[in-house]
C-alpha cells in the first residue's frame, strides 16, 4: 500500500483533475484517472528531493484556504481602493522582515503561494542565515501588525497543517 | 447554447461577474500605469490575477452550467493552476527587480553598499553601472 500509494491524496487529486478536466465520469475515465494517480506519483518520486508532503490536518489546510481566500478578497478591495484614490507618492510600500519559525519546505511553498496570491504583499526573499522572509508590502502603516498576522493566521495554522500540533517544529527536516 | 436560452437568474449574476471582473482588471492595469516604482507596479496586476480572473472564471461556470443544462466545473482547473504559477511569477520579477537594483548600487557606491538583504554583498556584480535598476523606469 505504501509501497504503490505514497501519497493517496495526491492520487485522488490527480484523478479527479483528470475527470474535470474530461469533463465526463464514465467507467474508462476513471480508469485512466486511478491509472494516472498511481503511475504519476511513483514517477515524479525521484524529482522531488523533499518526497511527497504529508497532511497531519486536512481539515485545517482547508480552514486556512478558506480564510485565504477571504483574505484575497479584503487586499483586492484595499489594493483596488489605494490605486483609484490615493496618489501614488502617498503609498507608502516598504520592505519588511518576518522572522519564520516554519522549517517544512513544503509549508514554506504554500506560505508563499497563499502571500503572493495576497494582492498588496509580495514574498520576495528567505533570508538563508536568520530564516527571515522578505516581504514587500504595497502600503504599510503598522509593520508589527503584518508580522503578527502573517504568524498567526497564516504561519500558525501551515505549522499545524504539515506538522501537526505536536512539539516536533524540526520534523520535515533533511 | 445560445443566449436567449438563459434564464434570468443566471444570466444576471453572470453579466455581473463580467463586468466586475473586468472592471477589477481594469483597476489592475491602471495600476501597473499609475504607479511609480517597479516595487508598487507588481501589486497593481495581483488583483487582476486573483480577483479579476475568479470573477470571469466563476461567470464562465455559472454561464455554461445554465446554457448545457449540466455541470461545468473544468474553470476550477484554471483557477487552480493560476494560484500554483502565478505566484512563482510575482516571486522571480521582485527577485531579478531587487538583485538588479542592489547590482547597481553596490556598482555605483561601493562604501555605501548596503544591502537590505543580507547575502547579496558577496554577488559578483558585473559591468552593470545603471544604478536606477528596476527601480525608477
Amino acid at each position: 500500500m505504501k509501497r504503490w500509494l505514497p501519497s493517496p491524496l495526491l492520487s485522488i487529486g490527480l484523478l479527479l483533475t483528470w475527470l474535470v478536466l474530461n469533463q465526463s465520469s464514465e467507467p474508462a475515465h476513471w480508469l485512466l484517472g486511478a491509472a494516472l494517480g498511481v503511475v504519476a506519483p511513483l514517477l515524479a518520486r525521484p524529482l522531488l528531493p523533499h518526497g511527497h508532503a504529508r497532511l497531519r490536518r486536512p481539515r485545517a489546510l482547508l480552514r486556512l484556504l478558506w480564510l485565504s481566500a477571504i483574505e484575497i478578497i479584503r487586499s483586492s478591495v484595499n489594493v483596488g481602493q489605494l490605486i483609484l484614490l490615493r496618489k501614488p507618492e502617498a503609498v507608502n510600500s516598504q520592505f519588511i522582515r518576518v522572522p519564520l519559525d516554519l522549517r517544512s519546505p513544503h509549508g514554506l511553498a504554500l506560505l508563499s503561494c497563499l502571500i503572493n496570491s495576497t494582492p498588496g504583499t509580495v514574498w520576495v526573499d528567505l533570508l538563508p542565515e536568520s530564516h527571515e522572509l522578505l516581504l514587500h508590502v504595497f502600503d504599510l502603516n503598522d509593520e508589527a501588525w503584518w508580522i503578527d498576522t502573517i504568524k498567526t493566521s497564516y504561519e500558525g495554522p501551515i505549522i499545524e497543517v504539515f506538522e501537526g500540533a505536536g512539539p516536533t517544529p524540526e520534523g520535515e527536516e533533511a | 447554447m445560445s443566449v436567449a436560452m438563459l434564464p434570468w437568474w443566471a444570466a444576471v449574476p453572470v453579466a455581473v461577474l463580467l463586468v466586475l471582473g473586468g472592471l477589477i482588471t481594469l483597476v489592475g492595469t491602471l495600476g501597473l500605469l499609475r504607479l511609480k516604482t517597479f516595487y508598487q507596479r507588481i501589486h497593481g496586476p495581483a488583483i487582476a490575477i486573483s480577483m479579476g480572473a475568479g470573477c470571469i472564471l466563476v461567470a464562465s461556470m455559472v454561464y455554461f452550467t445554465a446554457a448545457q443544462s449540466r455541470l461545468v466545473i473544468h474553470e476550477l482547473l484554471i483557477g487552480a493552476f493560476v494560484l500554483m504559477t502565478a505566484p512563482v511569477v510575482a516571486m522571480l520579477l521582485m527577485r531579478a527587480a531587487l538583485y538588479r537594483d542592489l547590482r547597481g548600487r553596490a556598482a555605483a557606491r561601493p562604501a555605501l553598499a548596503q544591502p537590505p538583504v543580507g547575502e547579496l554583498g558577496t554577488e559578483t556584480d558585473e559591468q552593470r553601472t545603471d544604478a536606477a535598476g528596476g527601480g525608477g523606469r
